[in-house]
């Protein structure tokens, strides 16, 4: 099984050379720290931000350079700032080659809920709407069960939706899966973790082909 | 010689804004907000308005600080998680809300300064965003139709600013302030440093003078940071 860092080093595998990418809040915002030696990509961030590195070092913060979880950061040689509506053509406008976000339920044809509990948790969705409205490249982090213990995994989500039919990869604690064709297939078990275990703990269609091999984790 | 924008303070600044009018307030969290302008307005304790910014602060700081007072009626956000004021007056149904996507909400302001009155956008298509909005289909994916937005005063915070309104923001304070500025029929700009005209290239204006109605140099900014996360040397 994965714990957070784990799921951002299994997706960090995904990255590929002369990506730019935009990361979400939580466990996507880890991702940044396992970027494959052997390639270049640049984060963007929604609030305005190209070329965004690290955490600046103690005593340097700057209250004028935040991400968009408002966590101070610094910027990269090379990096470049503008206003928002330029941010979302970025996103809109499918410059942005991919998205991690997290999520609370993704149903089986792709459909993602992230952003109200109605009656109990209303935050908004921020970004994440323009975010899984045009990226081609969606995936999602998060754990494969809520904490009750249920599926996040379902047939359809039963939270207000964020999008619709957009999800293509999800990275859990548990499993690497891909969306098509109206069904989870199952790419890859997180180390220890069995086949059995995955199908028991995901409420949506679960598809699996052949042997599933066990993720390589670092 | 230009057009000289400069008044006092936030005091004269903010001179005619009254209750029940509708404000746009740059910013992205605590990063970028009028502060001083903020602060004159709990002194006014001007009430019932209507405020679209993209988050509503933190209890204490920011647009807190009008929450706390019940100054607000209705606020257009898109995220408004790190306020618990702000969530309880929502879900008990004391404040309106309209949240809105973060890109259709600055599109939206951009539209508004820049004479287009909606436009069609796919974020928010299926979701409750899209209730009671005309769908099209281009290019065979489905979009919704967006209206602009427009303010009576529109407030925005600059790093440096001319006495001709010219604006230069810096990093990620930048956000919301350059669209919010179109899009006010009076906007005020706030500036951590006003210098006289000529003094700013104009080949780095961010926001051309043409927006900004009154311009004045702000006071003991505290440029709170929400979530100082840094990393030790070696």
């Amino acid at each position: 099984m994965l714990d957070k860092t784990g799921i951002a080093k299994r997706i960090a595998q995904e990255l590929q050379d002369g990506w730019y990418v935009n990361l979400g809040i939580g466990i996507p915002t880890l991702v940044a720290n396992y970027v494959p030696d052997n390639i270049t990509v640049e984060f963007q961030s929604e609030n305005g931000i190209l070329g965004m590195g690290p955490f600046p070092y103690d005593g340097e913060e700057d209250a004028d350079l935040i991400n968009a979880g408002k966590q101070t950061v610094t910027l990269q040689p090379g990096a470049s700032v503008f206003d928002s509506a330029t941010s979302f053509a970025m996103i809109r406008g499918n410059h942005v080659q991919l998205t991690v976000l997290g999520a609370m339920e993704v149903a089986q044809n792709g459909d993602i809920a992230n952003w109200k509990i109605p009656g109990k948790m209303v935050k908004g969705m921020g970004g994440a709407m323009d975010l899984v409205a045009s990226a081609e490249n969606i995936i999602v982090a998060m754990m494969h069960t809520n904490k009750k213990g249920e599926s996040k995994l379902l047939p359809s989500c039963s939270l207000p939706l964020t999008g619709v039919k957009c999800v293509t990869r999800i990275i859990t604690n548990l499993a690497a899966l891909e969306i098509k064709d109206g069904a989870f297939h199952l790419l890859e078990r997180a180390p220890g973790v069995s086949v059995e275990e995955i199908k028991a703990a995901t409420a949506g269609k679960l598809v699996v082909e052949g042997d599933i091999p066990e993720m390589i984790i670092d | 010689m230009a057009i000289n924008k400069v008044v006092a303070n936030a005091t004269e600044a903010t001179e005619g804004i009254k209750d029940g009018m509708t404000l746009m307030l740059g910013g992205f969290g605590l990063c970028g907000i009028p502060e001083n302008c903020i602060s004159e307005m709990v002194k006014m304790n001007v009430k019932g308005l209507t405020c679209i910014s993209n988050n509503a602060g933190v209890d204490d700081f920011g647009l807190g600080l009008l929450l706390q007072k019940k100054q607000i009626k209705k606020m257009i956000s898109s995220y408004v998680g790190e306020n618990d004021e702000f969530e309880r007056q929502m879900l008990s149904g004391e404040l309106e809300v309209d949240l809105i996507p973060q890109g259709s909400l600055a599109e939206r302001c951009r539209a508004g300064g820049a004479g287009i009155p909606a436009f069609f956008t796919p974020a928010g298509y299926g979701t409750e965003v899209a209730e009671g909005k005309e769908v099209r289909d281009f290019n065979g994916k489905p979009h919704i139709l967006e209206s602009a937005l427009t303010a009576d005063f529109a407030i925005v915070k600059a790093w440096k600013g001319d006495t001709a309104g010219n604006l230069v923001f810096k990093a990620a304070a930048r956000n919301f302030n350059p669209m919010m500025a179109m899009a006010g029929k009076i906007t005020i700009a706030e500036v951590e440093e006003l210098v006289p005209e000529g003094d700013l290239d104009p080949n780095f204006i961010h926001t051309p003078g043409i927006f900004v109605q009154r311009i004045f140099q702000g006071v003991d900014y505290e440029k709170r940071i929400e979530q100082r996360t840094v990393r030790q040397k070696g």
